[in-house]
């Protein structure tokens, strides 16, 4: 049933590229920007291939993304845009979008309907955070903690973090703000629901940046994704925040003594963007892409790659096992109910507005 | 000799065998001799001119441009200049109108969220007040849905504090100083100039370390790499040529290799430490912390930057003749006398070179501070990387770089004055 | 520098210490490079040595990530890219550098100050700002070469990243040659063309054997500033000319893996195994002209 159906559809689509194609109205060579390592891979096997075996498009992949934003900007200024389709975090989409660097995509007649016929404005939600971005990925910042190292109770809340009394040794956080300041003020007694009222005023910001400081000596502050999973296993910290999908390969791929922290863990999205200033061939192969690379049935088939969740309601019944391990890849998805029990979401509007005043306090702080 | 001098000297003037006054023939052979290297010079100038100095210097003035603002709003502008902030009272009725007729224009061309980000430098909370004003705002004709000072304020209620008209005032000249001013920690107000608050103070303190990180590195360059380029210099050329080997490996392994490599040897569980504790000269408990520090930072760039310091040494001992070494010694100076007053001051234009090549390349590097250097081992450089393709703040990264290049420009000024110019031809 | 039958006790003593201290440098120097050399075998993707490692277990060690090296297009392919790239962007700084050096070198050179500080700036400005000012330069001349020239867009992407990394290496170059010229006799040039010789047979006669030295070791650093240079590539670059040092950084931020260093291992022994074919051959041409070996 599900097959025919996919069948189905991929047949449409590739008459439908076929009969634009033949009138020379897209291009039939893109460029796509993403992280590079295990993330591209699993967008190659999800997306890429299936989608130049249906079009014969040429895709061109650039590990940029962590560059993106300048380099987007400063191809818009040099009037030279080369990318056709860039994978970004939410938080840099909606700079981007601020900017006037990014198109504005109309989620209900660009993207493709759920199988049951739900609109794509509805079935991705809330998790249309900008105008311009199109989800694709839910992963979450989380703890992994050593299960050899913690002694015999295992941390089962977040401010296990902030305790270094039961849990002693080194912990990991990222060396910016961004997370850590929530997770202060949570675990300072502020009420999850009163977290960013507070943050937004001097004296919570001072609060959190105090709460930080009980565990200061004890933190090793990491800059890149990989950085945490290569501390646990070398014993060098005992908990870690990473994204999930870190703590995954580190456990399952390669059998590491860690554990996941699931607790208050924030929610963040990843997803697509179009630059604009594209031509109009270039600007359509982009969007006939998006249309297809979002359905329902694509994101699902990435997380067969990678632990991140789809960021459609409609994908998630339909996640299945990883590609090589064959276990169920559900239970490891941050959305799953079992992980979900106390989560976070970013807060895009406020760090759109705070975070260059909140940094560069987390910085002179760290500095001191 | 005399007898040249009676020829040539027939008028009083000194000639050259062709009889031109030796004076202009001199003057013409030096006018050559400047045109000659002039034309040696000018290839590599004019592409250093055409490919970095003019592209590095129009990406340096964007830390005084700030036309976005007179651009995006030019009505506003012009009618809030006449506005007077120092009465305490809101602008009236018609820098509303300006603001709305200007802000329609804006958002039709998407230009007002870019607007926001750079008034949100300067007002924490411009940002969100733009995007969610320009939303609302697309409803509203200027023609006919006046009068908008109430209906502004009903929007977002930051239009009608003074505070935002007084940030817009502020910043809507053509030029700006505050990118300048922030990038010292302090900022431009409705006053004038104003330090910032001290929570947030932070880049001087990073230009400072910075510096003096920069010159401890060079310091144990220096004193790691003058003994290894004279023993390279002073063995057989056989060896010397093996020993080079040595040096020159570490060259070749990728900067981030080697700064993951100095993390597997310094972290506490790291190869140091348990050779440490293996031997018995640590106990378990009390491993040393070696990394994440600036003891961290200056060993990894210490041991990337050697080989810059030892190989200019190397190539200028080279040049230095035993010779001279001998004939002291056979004066009867000691062999401290000798290297001091003999070798040493002949290996200085090495020593210069080294030290030049060392200090700028320390002061500008950034991921290695970033991975091994933990809270302390942060330069500039990193928050001139972050400003360019985080915050996207382009301006203040552009003051950062701007400053630092000035403080180079200095100390190399400085460093030609006092080491001398005729011994270390650098400049 | 053997220690001569009459040296004191104090000599001999500071001669050995000496040895001692020299040796202790180079531990320091090879050290970082010895320890990832095992780790390259890791069966494990993390840059750690496992208990297993440590008994020498079989299991614990591994080729993957060799084999991924050698069987990884992206692997391939930067290397391939570097391989052009730093070797083209080298000879272009050597060649000019090394002119303006003797240009620079000359006596009642105008504006010298000046020149000299224009020529060393690229190493001065610090990297992310010249990699985004470059930016904007290179897309330029990229549009007009594609454009109003009509060349192919792979071929343009090389020659932006080749001439970035080529403005990159020319302080080196004038900064070490300088250096080696300060202590150049100026009287052989004269010499030489009192003898009748033309100034380019001067030059690659008498002169530039001379500075050899500085030469070599200027082009050295400007083919490593090339070849491990990460930045600039990052920006002025596009996916086509993706170099090695671009893959390890991606490697090294989005998922560590142990094959940065079976290229790292790799690197290192090519560079012994060059290194040693020159010095060879230097020894057999010197035997072969009947020099006698110093």
């Amino acid at each position: 049933m599900k097959l025919t159906k996919t069948l189905l559809a991929t047949t449409a689509l590739t008459v439908a590229a076929g009969m634009v194609s033949a009138d020379g109205h897209m291009a039939n060579e893109m460029t796509i920007v993403s992280w590079g390592g295990a993330y591209t891979a699993s967008q190659k096997g999800a997306y890429h291939d299936p989608y130049s075996a249906n079009t014969g498009v040429n895709i061109i992949n650039d590990d940029s993304s962590a560059e993106a934003v300048a380099k987007l900007r400063a191809m818009n200024e040099a009037g030279n845009v080369t990318w056709d389709v860039v994978d970004v975090v939410a938080a840099d989409a909606i700079r981007l979008c601020d900017e006037g660097l990014a198109m504005e995509i109309d989620p209900d007649t660009m993207l493709a309907d759920a199988p049951d016929g739900t609109k794509a404005s509805e079935d991705f939600g809330d998790l249309l955070v900008s105008d311009c971005f199109i989800p694709q990925i839910v992963y979450s910042t989380t703890f992994g903690y050593r299960t050899d190292l913690v002694g015999d109770t295992a941390p089962t809340t977040v401010c296990a973090v902030f305790d270094t009394e039961a849990y002693p040794g080194k912990r990991a956080l990222e060396k910016r703000p961004i997370n850590n300041m929530e997770w202060a003020l949570l675990c300072d007694g502020v009420a999850k629901e009163a977290v960013y009222d507070v943050l937004g005023t001097e004296e919570g910001q001072n609060q959190a940046l105090a709460k930080l400081d009980t565990i200061k000596d004890d933190v090793i502050w990491w800059s890149a994704g990989a950085d945490t999973p290569q501390l646990l296993a070398d014993g060098e910290v005992v908990m870690g925040s990473t994204y999930n999908g870190r703590l995954f390969a580190a456990i399952e791929e390669q059998k590491q003594p860690i554990a996941m922290l699931w607790d208050a863990q924030v929610f963040d999205l990843d997803g697509w963007i179009i630059p604009t200033g594209l031509s109009p061939e270039r600007q359509a192969r982009a969007l006939d892409y998006i249309m297809f690379a979002t359905d329902t049935q694509r994101l699902a088939d990435q997380a067969q790659y990678i632990s991140y969740g789809p960021a459609r309601k409609s994908s998630a019944p339909l996640v299945g096992k990883h590609k090589d391990l064959g276990i169920d890849m559900a239970p490891h998805m941050p959305t799953d109910p079992n992980n979900a029990k106390n989560t976070f979401l970013y807060n895009y509007e406020f760090w759109a507005d705070y975070r260059d005043d909140i940094d560069a306090k987390f910085q002179a702080w760290l500095a001191k | 000799m005399s007898a040249l001098t009676e020829n040539s000297t027939d008028n009083g003037v000194m000639m050259a065998a062709d009889g031109t006054p030796l004076k202009r023939s001199l003057a013409r052979a030096l006018r050559r001799q400047k045109l000659r290297a002039l034309m040696l010079i000018a290839p590599l100038l004019i592409f250093v001119l055409l490919t970095f100095i003019f592209p590095i210097g129009s990406m340096l003035f964007r830390s005084v441009e700030n036309d976005i603002v007179a651009n995006t709003l030019p009505e506003t502008v012009a009618v809030l200049g006449r506005w007077d902030a120092s009465k305490g009272e809101l602008p009236d009725e018609e820098v509303y109108a300006a603001f709305v007729r200007d802000m329609v224009v804006a958002v039709e061309a998407k230009q007002h969220t870019r607007l926001g980000t750079r008034l949100n430098y300067e007002s924490t909370g411009m940002s969100s007040m733009f995007r969610q004003s320009g939303r609302k705002m697309k409803k509203i004709d200027p023609e006919t849905d006046g009068p908008f000072k109430e209906k502004l304020i009903d929007i977002h209620k930051g239009w009608g504090d003074i505070e935002t008209w007084k940030t817009l005032q502020t910043h809507s000249g053509l030029y700006t100083s505050g990118y300048f001013l922030n990038a010292v920690d302090a900022q431009k107000t409705h006053e004038g100039f104003a330090w910032q608050p001290e929570e947030k103070q932070i880049l001087l303190k990073l230009f400072w370390r910075t510096l003096v990180m920069s010159m401890v590195i060079t310091g144990s360059c220096i004193a790691l790499g003058y003994p290894i380029a004279w023993l390279l210099a002073n063995v057989s050329a056989r060896n010397a040529n093996l020993l080079l080997i040595l040096v020159l490996l570490p060259f070749w392994t990728s900067l981030l290799v080697r700064t993951s490599a100095w993390k597997v040897m310094l972290q506490q569980n790291g190869v140091i430490n348990e050779v440490l504790v293996w031997i018995g000269l640590v106990p378990d408990a009390e491993r040393l912390i070696l990394i994440n520090n600036q003891f961290g930072t200056i060993v990894a760039m210490t041991h990337i930057l050697l080989p810059f310091m030892i190989l200019p040494m190397y190539s200028v001992m080279q040049t230095i003749q035993p010779s001279y070494l001998r004939a002291a010694k056979s004066l009867g100076a000691t062999n401290w006398t000798a290297f001091w007053r003999v070798y040493f001051p002949q290996s200085v234009p090495g020593i210069g070179a080294g030290s030049i090549l060392v200090f700028i390349l320390s002061i500008g590097y950034y991921i290695t501070p970033e991975i091994v250097g933990g809270t302390k081992g942060v330069f500039i450089s990193n928050r001139i990387a972050y400003h360019i393709s985080s915050s996207l703040n382009w301006g203040l990264a552009a003051a950062l770089g701007t400053i630092l290049l000035i403080v180079v420009l200095a100390l190399y000024w400085a460093y030609d004055r006092i080491v001398g110019i005729d011994n270390v031809k650098l400049g | 520098m053997g220690l001569p039958p009459y040296a004191t006790i104090p000599q001999r003593i500071w001669y050995y210490a000496f040895r001692v201290i020299c040796a202790l440098i180079f531990i320091f120097l090879i050290t970082p490079i010895l320890v990832i050399i095992p780790l390259s075998f890791n069966a494990q993707d993390f840059f750690t040595y496992t208990p297993g490692m440590l008994r020498l277990d079989p299991d614990a060690y591994s080729l993957k990530h060799y084999q991924d090296f050698f069987s990884n297009n992206e692997w391939q392919r930067s290397l391939k890219n570097s391989l052009i790239i730093a070797p083209i962007a080298t000879i272009i700084s050597v060649s000019l550098g090394t002119l303006a050096a003797i240009g620079l070198s000359q006596s009642h050179v105008p504006f010298k100050g000046t020149i000299m500080a224009i020529l060393i700036s690229p190493m001065i400005v610090p990297l992310i700002i010249s990699a985004t000012g470059m930016f904007f330069f290179y897309s330029d001349l990229g549009n007009f070469m594609e454009n109003t020239l009509g060349m192919g867009k792979n071929f343009v992407g090389y020659v932006k990243v080749v001439l970035a990394h080529a403005v990159l290496g020319i302080p080196f170059v004038i900064i070490t040659v300088t250096a080696t010229l300060v202590g150049f006799d100026r009287s052989l040039t004269r010499a030489a063309a009192n003898m009748g010789a033309d100034p380019v047979t001067t030059f690659f006669r008498i002169q530039m054997p001379l500075i050899l030295p500085g030469v070599i070791s200027g082009g050295l650093f400007a083919f490593i500033t090339s070849f491990d240079e990460v930045v600039v590539v990052l920006f002025v670059g596009s996916a086509g000319q993706k170099t090695l040092p671009w893959q390890m950084f991606t490697g090294l931020r989005e998922q560590i893996s142990p094959t940065i260093l079976a290229v790292a291992t790799i690197l290192v022994v090519v560079s012994i195994a060059l290194l040693t074919v020159v010095e060879l051959l230097r020894r057999r041409s010197e035997r072969l002209r009947g020099m006698s070996p110093t």
